[in-house]
């Protein structure tokens, strides 16, 4: 029972990645983190679920540091990588300048080229941003949050603005390169499915405090059709106070 | 339940024709056949009389006295220094203006600084300011550089500084999620997003400067196409007033294709230059 072994040995002490204590934040006195405890362990995948304007976002950005005007214990890795909804390249600059842009020293061409190989992007090392497609700009924008090697990954709806097909192919890659990195990971999404796909651990945000959690164990590479998925994309939604 | 309908007959079909390139003569061509018109049309006016020559010298006319200006190389002459003074006016305005802008776009303390005064300087004509220009430089070259750099400055401080505060603020924040410096933030980032509009006020500035060139050279210029004008005036020499015109228009076409080439290098990442 060798797994049996290693998955005891998995489960001693992990350092986290993520400690947040009481973290509050408002705006113009709205309250929408309110004393907020979340601890994400070093390469977990976390999921962070809740409905348009809960605070998910708001979170995420204060993990990312483009949000200082909070109070409470926020500690977070230094190497740490943020990819949005929008990808965010620099129109002005080639793709591969893209991904090495921020990292000291020269930017370091072939660091770029097997950073984009890794998303499958070695034909567009070239071209300038505009020119991809949406999936393609996508893959690029979280090759250059890989290329940092971040010790904590944060997604910010990164498959939001994609369309079907492109968003399973992403979800999959997403899982796949997280496998090879063991970044620890917070994903912000409202999509269930995608929750129940990916996560080691999906939270519920509600009214400013994680509501729900719930850890998932099912073996990965994880399937839509799988019956287990589709119970636990039911109760998500139950949770998200959404009857369904 | 669903009635499967009759089948009503064949439908009528037509063919679509794939768009034909257009006929005729190529674009360039066209183009240049409304200015060779006008000049066709001048050219008669003068012959038939209709034109008198001391309102009007004819195109030949005009033609003869270009070659013979440019043979005696009064013409070249004047270009040069003509083109000297925009250069020099330009890289002093446009670099002042530069300057100020980034300050004034990059810092809280610069925008107060800054702002206010150039605006409101803005307002006043350049050529108002002639006058003061000669009691503070006197009548040499100092005056007529100062003038164009006075012109200069303004569209780009305006343009540049428009572009800085215009940078795209998603960006700026992923910018910082790289990690990356103030100064490093200035040079990916802000310059960059803001030279879409820095090219506009260079393209701006460089039509004032030939404004401000014509203005500038009426005043006791001793050299110049401005000065070649204002003695041709001397004697009634309407052919080599025209070809001064005609040069200030065709410097202005050329700068204007410079800017355009340099739009084309430097803006190659828009969308919109792709294929050209």
């Amino acid at each position: 029972m060798a797994s049996l072994v290693h998955r005891h040995l998995e489960a001693a002490p992990v350092p986290p990645a993520v400690h947040i204590r009481g973290l509050n934040r408002s705006f113009d006195g709205r309250r929408v983190i309110e004393g907020l405890d979340l601890t994400i362990t070093a390469g977990e995948f976390v999921v962070l679920l809740g409905a348009s304007g809960c605070g998910k976002s708001t979170l995420l950005r204060i993990l990312g540091d483009l949000d200082r005007d909070f109070d409470g214990e926020v500690d977070v890795p230094a190497r740490r990588a943020v990819a949005f909804q929008a990808p965010r390249l620099m129109p002005w600059k080639p793709v591969w300048r893209n991904v090495v842009l921020g990292l000291p020293g020269r930017p370091d061409r072939a660091l770029a080229e097997r950073a984009l190989a890794e998303v499958g992007l070695s034909h567009r090392t070239d071209v300038w941003p505009k020119v991809l497609s949406g999936g393609e700009a996508q893959r690029a924008s979280l090759a250059r949050a890989l290329v940092r090697d971040p010790e904590l990954l944060l997604l910010d709806e990164p498959f939001a603005a994609l369309d079907a097909l492109t968003r399973i192919k992403a979800q999959a890659l997403v899982a796949e390169l997280w496998q090879r990195h063991r970044c620890a990971v917070l994903l912000v999404t409202h999509d269930v499915e995608e929750a129940a796909l990916l996560a080691d651990r999906v939270l519920v945000m509600k009214d400013g405090v994680i509501a729900h959690e719930h850890r998932i164990d099912l073996p990965r590479p994880r399937d839509v059709a799988d019956p287990d998925i589709a119970r636990l994309r039911g109760r998500f939604l139950d949770w998200l106070g959404v009857h369904h | 339940m669903t009635l499967i309908q009759p089948i009503r007959g064949a439908p009528q079909l037509e063919r679509l024709r794939p768009a034909t390139p257009r006929k005729g003569p190529p674009r360039a061509l066209r183009r240049a056949m409304g200015p060779l018109l006008l000049v066709a049309l001048w050219q008669a006016a003068s012959m038939t009389g209709v034109l008198p020559s001391e309102v009007l010298a004819a195109p030949s006319t005009v033609i003869g006295s270009a070659t013979e200006l440019a043979r005696t190389g009064e013409l070249q002459d004047a270009i040069l220094v003509s083109l000297r003074r925009v250069i020099f006016g330009l890289a002093i305005g446009g670099g002042i203006g530069v300057i100020l802008a980034i300050t004034a776009g990059l810092t809280r303390l610069g925008e107060d600084l800054v702002d206010a005064p150039m605006q409101m300087i803005r307002t006043v004509p350049n050529v108002a300011l002639i006058p003061l220009l000669i009691i503070w430089l006197g009548i040499g070259e100092a005056p007529k550089i100062a003038l164009i750099a006075l012109a200069t400055a303004f569209p780009l401080y305006i343009n540049v500084y428009a572009g800085i505060r215009g940078v795209d603020q998603t960006l700026v924040e992923a910018a910082r999620t790289l990690g990356l410096s103030r100064a490093a933030m200035v040079r990916h980032v802000i310059l960059p997003g803001a030279l879409p509009n820095a090219l506009v006020g260079f393209r701006y500035a460089l039509g004032v400067a030939w404004l401000a060139l014509v203005f500038g050279e009426q005043i006791n210029a001793t050299a110049g196409i401005g000065y070649l004008m204002a003695t041709a005036r001397e004697f009634f020499q309407t052919d080599v007033i025209v070809v001064c015109l005609v040069v200030y228009a065709l410097l202005g076409l050329a700068v204007d294709f410079i800017v355009r080439l340099l739009e084309r290098s430097l803006l190659a990442w828009r969308p919109s230059f792709i294929g050209t």
